[in-house]
């Protein structure tokens, strides 16, 4: 394989890194925005945030995708590519994301709530202070799914010819002809990124049951789309 | 002008078809003692947690230093109180509960301080200094960067203390604080308690099962029996001498447990 290929393959790599990092921090704000609205005492926020949970847990991001890329410009809005495949890709892990916040937050045992009235805490100060802090560190595992999942759906970008690994796999593959080993190249590369993030995520962990003064950690809620430790 | 620092007015309190305050009234004075014992389920829990804001009356008034607590007034009318209203009357009195309640994610100094420094306005140093006093009299200078998880429940429960009477509380609500606790623990957690009536001057309402400690603590004890008070008496008064024989069969049950 020439050195054109290898490049175009270690370009397909940053892309794929780009859309898992931005989704990644994109669809933490929309699954915290959205998993402390619904938990508003505010029926309005609590229905918005429902609807944009519901709605996209229940559409697939390859439908956002084709919408925002396609459908969008039409409508005179034109959003550069990466971002569109960003957007798609956050909005869709943001709503499974959402559901992660808001049951991590409802696992602190009402005690915590009471403690932190009784010191005469404002209604913020003790989401800040005292529920947050305890329900992140139930959030990093299931967190720590979604990522890996965040990273496989990374690969639908290369249906709107953003030019991530797999849309350079293909290229690859074309250019060789030898679509066994290019796609086998292509399972093992994901693999090894999906165990990299998934060692990055232990290590978040490790760090998120330390301050609670723990050494190992009870994992959290897990909602959404599970990636269990036997299946991988 | 009364001396009476709570007052409660004809309270009601339902859960479901269960009736837990029924039509209670009673007042405890300003640096008054005063210990709540009867069967579980007869209210006692519910005063305290009712005095921390923690469960609203379903009728009835609670006043506390003058004001009334679930209510305040809008023009000439009573409304029901806003947040606003209940974080001024929650300056008054602060709670340690029977599971201690500790923050985990804070280490004991800082579950000490935080509160003073977020809520009273501290400065940090300010807020040290005492939090260090209190643990010390407590028996605990040695822990401060402990996590709770990393301390006994006899431990964390006088951290729960110290917590408390940071915030210089005018009332000190104890709910139950020694029950989770093995009986050693329980006998720390009591000795302190037994400090802290000494050297601070803190109305105390405390519901427990350690008759000794009551009677050692406090001037008065409240008998509880079906969310009314059915005896209300200095603790020699009611502990030798109990007029019902609701109060006399509650004691000899209590007694024959420990």
């Amino acid at each position: 394989m020439s050195t054109g290929l290898w490049l175009r393959l270690l370009d397909g790599l940053l892309v794929t890194l780009e859309l898992t990092l931005f989704g990644a921090v994109l669809g933490l704000v929309f699954a915290f925005a959205a998993g402390l609205a619904r938990l508003s005492a505010n029926r309005l926020v609590r229905g918005v945030a429902l609807a944009y949970t519901e709605g996209f847990r229940g559409l697939p991001a390859l439908v956002v995708l084709f919408w925002l890329v396609f459908a969008l410009p039409g409508l005179g809005f034109q959003l550069e590519p990466l971002f569109a495949g960003v957007l798609a890709l956050s909005l869709n892990i943001g709503a499974y994301g959402a559901e992660v916040v808001r049951g991590a937050v409802l696992s602190v045992p009402a005690a915590q709530l009471e403690a932190a009235t009784a010191l005469n805490f404002t209604p913020w100060q003790r989401m800040r202070l005292v529920v947050l802090p305890q329900a992140v560190v139930a959030m990093v595992p299931p967190f720590g799914n979604l990522l890996v999942e965040l990273l496989k759906a990374t690969a639908l970008v290369s249906l709107v010819f953003l030019q991530d690994l797999t849309f350079q796999g293909q290229i690859v593959r074309a250019a060789t002809g030898d679509t066994a080993a290019t796609f086998a190249g292509l399972l093992v590369g994901y693999g090894v990124i999906a165990l990299v993030l998934t060692r990055l995520v232990k290590l978040v962990e490790r760090r998120a049951a330390a301050s609670l003064g723990r050494t190992t950690t009870s994992s959290g809620p897990h909602v959404g789309p599970l990636v269990t430790e036997g299946a991988r | 002008m009364t001396t009476e620092l709570i007052t409660f007015d004809r309270v009601d309190k339902r859960f479901a078809d269960t009736v837990v305050l029924d039509d209670l009234s009673f007042t405890v004075r300003a640096g008054e003692r005063v210990t709540l014992i009867g069967p579980s389920g007869s209210g006692k829990t519910t005063i305290l947690r009712m005095l921390m804001t923690l469960t609203r009356p379903d009728s009835g008034t609670i006043t506390l230093a003058g004001e009334p607590l679930f209510h305040e007034r809008r023009g000439d009318t009573l409304v029901a109180a806003g947040e606003r209203h209940l974080r001024t009357m929650r300056r008054h009195t602060t709670m340690v509960f029977q599971q201690y309640n500790l923050f985990p994610n804070m280490r004991v100094l800082r579950n000490v301080t935080e509160a003073p420094v977020h809520v009273l306005g501290l400065e940090k140093e300010e807020a040290e200094e005492r939090a260090r006093g209190l643990l010390d009299m407590v028996g605990l200078a040695g822990k401060l960067d402990a996590y709770p998880s990393q301390l006994s429940g006899g431990q964390q429960q006088r951290v729960a203390i110290a917590r408390a009477l940071a915030m210089r509380p005018d009332v000190l609500l104890l709910d139950e604080v020694t029950s989770a606790l093995d009986p050693e623990l329980a006998a720390e957690v009591l000795d302190v308690l037994r400090d802290v009536a000494r050297t601070f001057d803190v109305t105390m309402l405390c519901v427990t099962h350690a008759m000794k400690f009551a009677r050692d603590v406090s001037d008065r004890v409240l008998m509880f029996n079906e969310g009314r008070i059915i005896e209300s008496a200095p603790p020699d008064e009611l502990f030798d001498a109990p007029k019902q024989e609701r109060t006399r069969q509650f004691l000899r049950s209590v007694i024959d447990e420990s």
